[in-house]
């Protein structure tokens, strides 16, 4: 009796031992698939984004060791005229390029929800500018859009919209237009790909039932699709206007900036602030601040989206 | 709701937008077949005359394009790979286990996609420089790693999420760990959404600008992009020549996409209703 109580109990904490074991074993196989992930994360990215913010209190230096400055960069930043001119240049180019991709990527994705001859050749058809490198496309607008020879002004000319040639890139708005042009022209098949996948969970029956009750073309389009995609329409908004305010390769090879920092923008102020003037405090400050802005608008935009249908998205 | 007189216009107009979306394309290839002096013309030469194949062999044989085509596609590889396989095994257990940290990881994952990638950029740079990774391939292959993993984790979990939890259970019963169910089920059935993931990563490599501009000095480790535009700058007079390099440097994409347009689509329109 005795004995088989004292095996019942040595069995028991064996088979505890081994589902610990085995437990373990079980933890250890899950964190060995995760190690690589967290590792590269870790080293490439959380590292670098706390010695970043740690850094922008400091002068940081190119070489030598760094001094704690407080707030002065930050300062700086908000002080310098180019910084102003840069949040202004990208809402301008947040305000030509957003409407155009989710306008016309909606259209296109309307027009091609419903089976018909060469869908998938139009649906690649706008979605190769999406899929093209930005240094190629961009060499390819600032071609478009060159003062002489460009096929641009060659149009707006045959029309008679314009008599003398547009100095397209040497202008601040311009410039900045060609740039929200090339940047809306190359996203309208990415929002067309998005607003597609929400238009198909759209049930067929909403359609025919408000066309039984009569509703027309343009009433079913306002009042079913548009309020059955809304979380499409809301997801396509909120990473353009994040995009806008990242426009970097385009503007940073049409002009670059110039005139006198006429058509900068915010990333590619604060690169040529690190990588040309070496000023790493400044463009650490500054790179906080361009991430704050984007937190609070998309906060913003969360904030006047969401309050019906939450769950959407 | 279906009538053909309406289809008929919806086919017409979405045609020709598509014509436009395209045109920039079509005019480039135009041009880069075309003698040097057709790119200067004004008016513009819409159609192609006197065509010739010298663009595309002046810019293949110049500035060591070949070189920096071969950088280009072994790091957009050896980073494909790695950045792929990486982010897919932890997408498949954040899909099927519960662990400590589970949420949380997934969760910081999502999060970082929302900082602006050029605020990473500037430490990366001082970090590169202590790890003497600056002007190395290696060390641009290991950015472009990091840089994949989170939005593949995000990707991969979704397509992980639709898997059937029995086909599991037939490994698990056979006596297969976590390593068979990763290798031998989980991969196999994610395989057309794979090709979203891999076609996306490798894109990110082989498109990328910013990053080789910034981690690379030396004009023996350039890469395509990079050259491209300072083979611009150079020759600022022969677009047949860039046009006809920029040719070279899209092809390889949007063959991918053609050859695997199914998958792709049906991938993208998977992520973005989860997105």
């Amino acid at each position: 009796m005795i004995k088989a109580d004292v095996l019942g109990k040595a069995s028991v904490a064996s088979t505890k031992r081994s589902k610990l074991r085995k437990s373990l074993l079980h933890h250890a196989g899950i964190y060995l698939f995760l190690l690589p992930a967290i590792a590269f994360f870790v080293v490439f990215s959380v590292y670098p984004i706390l010695y970043s913010f740690i850094k922008s209190f400091t002068n940081w230096p190119v070489y030598g060791s760094s001094q704690f400055v407080g707030l002065q960069n930050y300062s700086q930043v908000l002080h310098d005229p180019v910084v102003g001119t840069s949040l202004v240049n990208a809402l301008f180019y947040m305000v030509v390029s957003v409407p155009i991709q989710v306008v016309l990527g909606l259209l296109v994705a309307i027009g091609l929800d419903r089976p018909m001859r060469g869908r998938a050749v139009f649906r690649l058809m706008y979605y190769i500018p999406v899929i093209t490198s930005w240094v190629v496309v961009t060499l390819l607008f600032e071609y478009l859009f060159n003062t002489d020879y460009g096929i641009i002004n060659w149009v707006l000319e045959s029309l008679h919209i314009t008599h003398t040639a547009i100095p397209w890139l040497a202008d601040r708005y311009s410039a900045l237009t060609a740039a929200a042009i090339l940047g809306g022209w190359k996203g309208i098949g990415w929002a067309m790909m998005i607003f597609l996948a929400g238009l198909q969970g759209v049930p067929d029956e909403l359609y025919e039932s408000a066309a039984i009750d009569g509703a027309g073309k343009w009433q079913r389009l306002w009042s079913i699709t548009l309020p059955m995609i809304r979380g499409s329409f809301f997801f396509v908004t909120v990473m353009l206007v994040m995009g806008s305010f990242q426009v970097f390769i385009s503007v940073f090879i049409l002009t670059g900036g110039a005139p006198a920092n006429e058509t900068q923008v915010p990333l590619v102020w604060m690169y040529q602030q690190a990588f040309t003037n070496l000023n790493f405090g400044y463009a650490g400050a500054f790179s906080w601040i361009i991430t704050g802005i984007i937190i609070v608008l998309t906060v913003i935009q969360f904030l006047i989206f969401k309050p019906r249908g939450a769950k959407e998205a | 709701m279906i009538n053909s007189g309406g289809n008929k216009t919806r086919f017409i107009v979405v045609g020709l937008f598509a014509l436009v979306m395209v045109f920039p394309f079509y005019f480039m290839v135009v041009l880069s077949f075309s003698p040097n002096n057709a790119t200067l013309k004004y008016p513009p030469q819409l159609l192609p005359t006197n065509f010739t194949f010298s663009n595309y062999v002046e810019a293949w044989q110049s500035n060591d394009f070949q070189l920096y085509f071969l950088h280009s596609i072994w790091v957009s590889i050896i980073s494909t790979v790695l950045g792929t396989i990486i982010a897919c095994g932890a997408a498949f257990v954040v899909s099927r286990y519960n662990f400590f940290g589970r949420k949380l990881i997934y969760r910081i994952f999502l999060g970082s996609m929302m900082v602006p990638s050029m605020t990473f950029i500037l430490p990366q740079f001082k970090e590169m420089e202590h790890l003497h990774l600056l002007n190395s391939l290696n060390g641009l292959i290991l950015v472009y790693t990091a840089g994949m993993i989170p939005f593949t984790t995000f990707l991969m979990k979704g397509f992980f999420d639709d898997i059937p939890v029995e086909l599991e259970d037939a490994v698990m019963i056979d006596g297969g760990g976590k390593w068979t169910l990763f290798w031998r089920v989980m991969m196999p059935m994610a395989m057309p959404s794979l090709v979203t993931a891999v076609l996306f990563n490798f894109m990110g490599g082989w498109d990328d600008y910013t990053m080789a501009l910034t981690f690379i000095n030396d004009p023996n480790k350039w890469t395509l992009p990079i050259a491209l535009q300072l083979f611009q700058g150079q020759h600022s007079s022969a677009w047949g020549m860039v046009f006809a390099a920029s040719v070279i440097q899209i092809v390889p994409i949007i063959a991918i996409f053609i050859v695997f347009q199914r998958h792709i689509v049906k991938g993208l329109m998977a992520g973005a209703v989860k997105g």
